[in-house]
């Protein structure tokens, strides 16, 4: 089937989220649609799912104007999307989920579990999914739980699928599978629309590729151009994909992990008897797939997570089971991995946000009472040196797009004196530009001398920014290894396997 | 008036964050400025939001430090204005007065329902409808002017004096609602529902009763003294609820409501038993007179209900102001309460937090406690001393939406509610019960301003913020 967009426009009040878009998806074609964050790519593909309706413009399957008061009726009509948080019930099987929604039933009222299995199982064997209809998807790989997402939607005969951002949650390999089946739906004549920000993957799979940036179409490109033409398309400016950096100039070892080993409240190993050590002026980067006990680790060093056994010493001095304040006030600078739950009251403005985690401190406070002069100096004065994009200081923070939100918190933690700086997943839901941003300030803290902990789910970022790599599987380092370790096998590591032969550092 | 009924109590909700901090509602302080002066690099540069007009503020967001200091004092004054103004606008100002005007006329058709004339001209109605109307009329008209001019201003009083005295008697009625509203209101920005004012009260009420009555002291002792006895009864009775909740993670809700009974049956227990609470010479569960020497004096003499305890609840509420606006304990509070996963990552200590939380609400509730016994009921108390005022500080603190100047109005409307309704009692025979309907129906309209908006066709406040707010969520997901 044929899908035409033909001058979308979407308004939120006076912010136009999509200005006029018109895209063609021919059957048989992967389109991308490339954008950053806040591009209005989703809301683009929520107007097509009939989550929005659009102010202007019209929605055309084969030529034929359509109207979608809800994803029930985009359903219907052919239209499927497969989201990047999956809309699944863990506690249900495969076939039951693929049923849900459009329940079968017998006499009585009675479900035909058996008809969906037969789905499934038909849905699997024409393009190898390889997916047991009976397995129940709490138990299945995140790479397995998209399969069932993708089944869902051809179940219900969609002959246009949307991929919104599919391979956040995806190892390499299992990122290579999805764009391997998204070829083959592509053969089986499926038109696909492909959402992402990630540009090898649009070179590798798209037929035409559609760049939108602030809400308006801003060009096409050809799967052939390079990444700095794609990224220069979307951010509109030419930017550096490569962090200028120059080799660490190690000193002695500032932190050391020994034997750290971090458990849930019921007893199940999160962190498994994990030991390294970050060097003064190092990035050594934590990388490993979303979920693998990072979080965990971050969190036992800053004292939010109790260590069960195990040692973690910086500069000689012990800091395991240390409240959070000590280990701040022992100069440990850490943006956390949500940043909007753990690292900001979105509700308070900006220059309160940046004294969050110096609520006691002389600088800002005397006699109880809050330097209300010293606070906004200070923040008018990171404001500008982190170019944070604002209308004033007494902006609540909640309502900044997430770079700059991000670039309060790197603010606010790297004005302090510190002796280790820990960030996780530090560049997650920003933009291109202020990813840009974020990684040449956590170099330039690297060549000051500091020690600096990078976790992150995103090869490029692990790879552009370390100088060393811990890889995490299941809570455990599976190796160390230097920078220039090929991607293959860092991909291999972050699903467990150690490549015999790996060089390996320190 | 010494009912302990949990009337209004129960699961009344936070008033949620719609205005938590003074101050949050920027305005545009975009001044202008050429780019070159302001130094953010890569003016062209992306804007994270989709907010296109968001470009030109952008350049110019790092400018106002290059304002001289009066430039940056108008620019505060004017804020502070425009806030006001914003809020007014916003809604939540004007919704919540609209929450009284819907709650007044509500009460209205009640009062008019049940009014005799009014059933008896609607017998005839289809032959006379005007007379229903006039019935009607005379009937709503004539009770909320009796409860006007009794809680307010008495237009028919011989003198000035006279006429003014209503409303002095009012505040008398209040004083006990502001100080517990703010302790309710305190523990409400930082995320905790006390809803065990009750308890506090009569806790604060049996050992500043006991001060008051047990000692002979110079009355520049004895009355601070006796507050102060309140104060601490109130803090230690909620802050045994701050080490529970610090210890053991346990819902402050559950043990705050729990804690009421318990005082209630001990205060009791301390009435019956001589050497306790009760008086001398009598077998009824009631305490000695209050000594004089602790009683608070009357500010502008004996014809006016207001006496030295409106000071205090004023010195309360610029206390709390400067608590929750100014102080650093009081951002920590306000930080718990918003988001209690980014104070711990700050490194703040939320169940210590928390026990100061507790002991600051309870010690506010606490003054209540005392000013009912050097003030309301001086002649023995009981243990329905607390006269309801702890359920009524929560909906006096959800009207004043957690503010503290907020809560003082408040507090004085509630005041005026409850002393006009006896006017009303005694001019149109209308039962008191009518205010409290009153007062719930205003928490029920506040609790639902989409309803209140739709009534009166206001616009959705802030439709931009709204509808951005999803746009942006979806930006992280883009």
């Amino acid at each position: 089937m044929k899908l035409e967009l033909r001058d979308i426009t979407k308004r939120f009040g006076p912010l136009v989220a999509n200005d006029h878009i018109s895209i063609t998806v021919e059957p048989g074609e992967v389109h991308c649609l490339l954008g950053e964050n806040g591009a209005g790519k989703s809301t683009l593909m929520n107007v097509l799912y009939g989550m929005y309706q659009a102010d202007e413009g019209e929605i055309l399957l084969d030529d034929v104007v359509q109207a979608f008061d809800g994803p029930g009726d985009a359903m219907r009509a052919g239209i499927g999307m497969v989201h990047q948080h999956f809309m699944l019930v863990p506690v249900f099987t495969v076939a039951e989920n693929v049923m849900l929604g459009q329940e079968e039933t017998a006499f009585g009222g009675r479900l035909d579990l058996a008809g969906a299995r037969k789905r499934v199982r038909e849905i699997s064997e024409r393009f190898g999914f390889d997916v047991d209809p009976d397995a129940r998807v709490e138990d299945l790989p995140v790479g397995v739980q998209q399969r069932v997402e993708i089944i869902k939607a051809l179940s219900r005969d969609a002959s246009v699928l949307v991929f919104d951002e599919p391979t956040a949650v995806l190892t390499p390999q299992e990122t290579d599978e999805l764009m391997g089946i998204m070829r083959q739906l592509r053969e089986a004549g499926t038109a696909i629309v492909f959402i992402t920000h990630k540009l090898r993957e649009v070179r590798e799979v798209a037929d035409r590729i559609t760049v939108i940036r602030l809400g308006k179409v801003v060009g096409e490109a050809s799967p052939t151009a390079s990444n700095g033409e794609l990224a220069a398309l979307m951010v509109g400016r030419s930017v550096s994909l490569v962090v200028d950096k120059t080799p660490a100039t190690a000193g002695e070892d500032a932190l050391v992990v020994e034997h750290v080993t971090v458990t849930d409240p019921s007893g199940i190993v999160l962190v498994d008897d994990v030991s390294f050590t970050v060097r003064r002026g190092e990035v050594l980067a934590i990388a490993g797939v979303q979920g693998n006990g990072q979080t965990e680790l971050t969190e036992a060093i800053m004292g939010l997570e109790p260590v069960r056994s195990g040692h973690i010493v910086l500069d000689g001095r012990e800091v395991t089971g240390r409240s959070v304040k000590q280990i701040l006030d022992a100069g440990v600078g850490f943006v956390p991995e949500d940043r909007k739950e753990d690292g900001l009251v979105g509700e308070f403005t900006i220059a309160e946000n940046l004294m969050l985690d110096r609520a006691d401190s002389a600088e800002f406070v005397r006699a109880g009472t809050i330097r209300a002069a010293e606070r906004d100096t200070f923040a008018d004065e990171k404001i500008a040196e982190f170019d944070i994009r604002t209308p004033g200081r007494t902006t609540a923070a909640g309502r900044l797009s997430g770079g700059n939100q991000q670039k309060i918190v790197l603010a606010r933690e790297l004005s302090r004196d510190l002796r280790l700086f820990v960030a996780a997943q530090p560049t997650r839901g920003i933009d291109v530009g202020s990813i840009e941003f974020v990684h040449k300030r956590i170099v330039a803290t690297r060549d000051t001398g500091v020690p600096v902990i990078v976790v992150s789910t995103e090869l490029d970022e692990v790879v552009a920014l370390a100088d060393r790599i811990a890889v995490m599987y299941r809570g455990a380092i599976v190796g160390i290894v230097p920078a220039t370790t090929p991607r293959d096998v860092l991909g291999l590591m972050m699903a467990g396997e150690l490549p015999a032969g790996t060089e390996l550092a320190a | 008036m010494s009912d302990t009924t949990p009337q209004h109590g129960g699961t009344t909700p936070p008033s949620d964050s719609s205005t938590p901090i003074d101050g949050t509602t920027d305005g545009s302080v975009g001044t202008p400025a050429s780019d070159g002066s302001v130094g953010t690099p890569a003016s062209d540069g992306t804007v994270g939001t989709p907010v296109s007009d968001d470009r030109l503020q952008d350049v110019v967001a790092g400018a106002p430090h290059l304002m001289t200091d009066s430039a940056t004092d108008s620019e505060r004054r004017e804020g502070r204005w425009s806030d006001a103004m914003q809020s007014i606008v916003n809604g939540s100002v004007l919704t919540t007065v609209l929450a009284v005007v819907l709650a007044l006329v509500a009460s209205g058709i009640l009062i008019a329902l049940t009014d005799k004339d009014v059933q008896a001209a609607a017998g005839y109605f289809f032959a006379r409808p005007m007379d229903t109307l006039r019935a009607v009329g005379s009937a709503v008209g004539g009770s909320y002017a009796s409860l006007f001019q009794g809680s307010v201003i008495n237009f028919g009083a011989p003198t000035a004096a006279a006429a003014i005295a209503p409303i002095t008697r009012s505040v008398d009625y209040a004083v006990p609602l502001v100080v517990a509203g703010l302790g309710v209101a305190v523990a409400f920005r930082a995320g905790l529902f006390n809803i065990g004012g009750q308890g506090q009260v009569l806790i604060a009420a049996g050992t500043a009763g006991w001060v008051g009555f047990s000692f002979d002291l110079p009355a520049a002792v004895h009355i601070p003294l006796t507050i102060l006895a309140g104060i601490v009864g109130g803090a230690v009775w909620a802050g045994i609820v701050g080490l529970i909740k610090a210890r053991t993670g346990a819902n402050e809700v559950v043990l705050t409501i729990m804690l009421n009974y318990v005082a209630l049956y001990l205060l009791a227990f301390a009435l019956r038993t001589p050497g306790l609470l009760q008086a001398g010479g009598s077998p009824n569960p009631i305490s000695p007179a209050t000594k004089d020497s602790a009683l608070l004096p009357g500010l502008f003499g004996p014809r006016f209900g207001i006496n030295v305890g409106f000071l205090v609840a004023i010195a309360a509420v610029i206390v709390v102001w400067w608590l929750l606006n100014k102080s650093s304990l009081g951002f920590r509070f306000r930080t718990i309460g918003e988001n209690p996963r980014a104070a711990r990552v700050a490194g703040m200590s939320v169940p210590r937090l928390t026990i100061w939380v507790l002991v600051i609400s309870g010690g506010l509730i606490g003054i209540a406690g005392a000013y009912q016994v050097e003030g309301a009921v001086t002649t023995g108390f009981t243990s329905g001393i607390d006269a309801g005022i702890g359920f009524d500080a929560i909906t006096v603190a959800l009207l004043g939406r957690s503010k503290p100047w907020g809560t003082f109005w408040a507090a004085i409307l509630f005041g005026v509610l409850k002393n006009g309704g006896y006017a009303m009692q005694a001019a149109n025979s209308i039962p008191i019960d009518i205010v409290d309907v009153i007062q719930a129906l205003i928490v029920l309209f506040i609790a639902a301003p989409p309803l209140v908006r739709a009534i009166f066709r206001i616009p959705q406040p802030g439709a931009r913020r709204r509808t951005k707010q999803p746009s942006k969520r979806k930006a992280v997901a883009a």
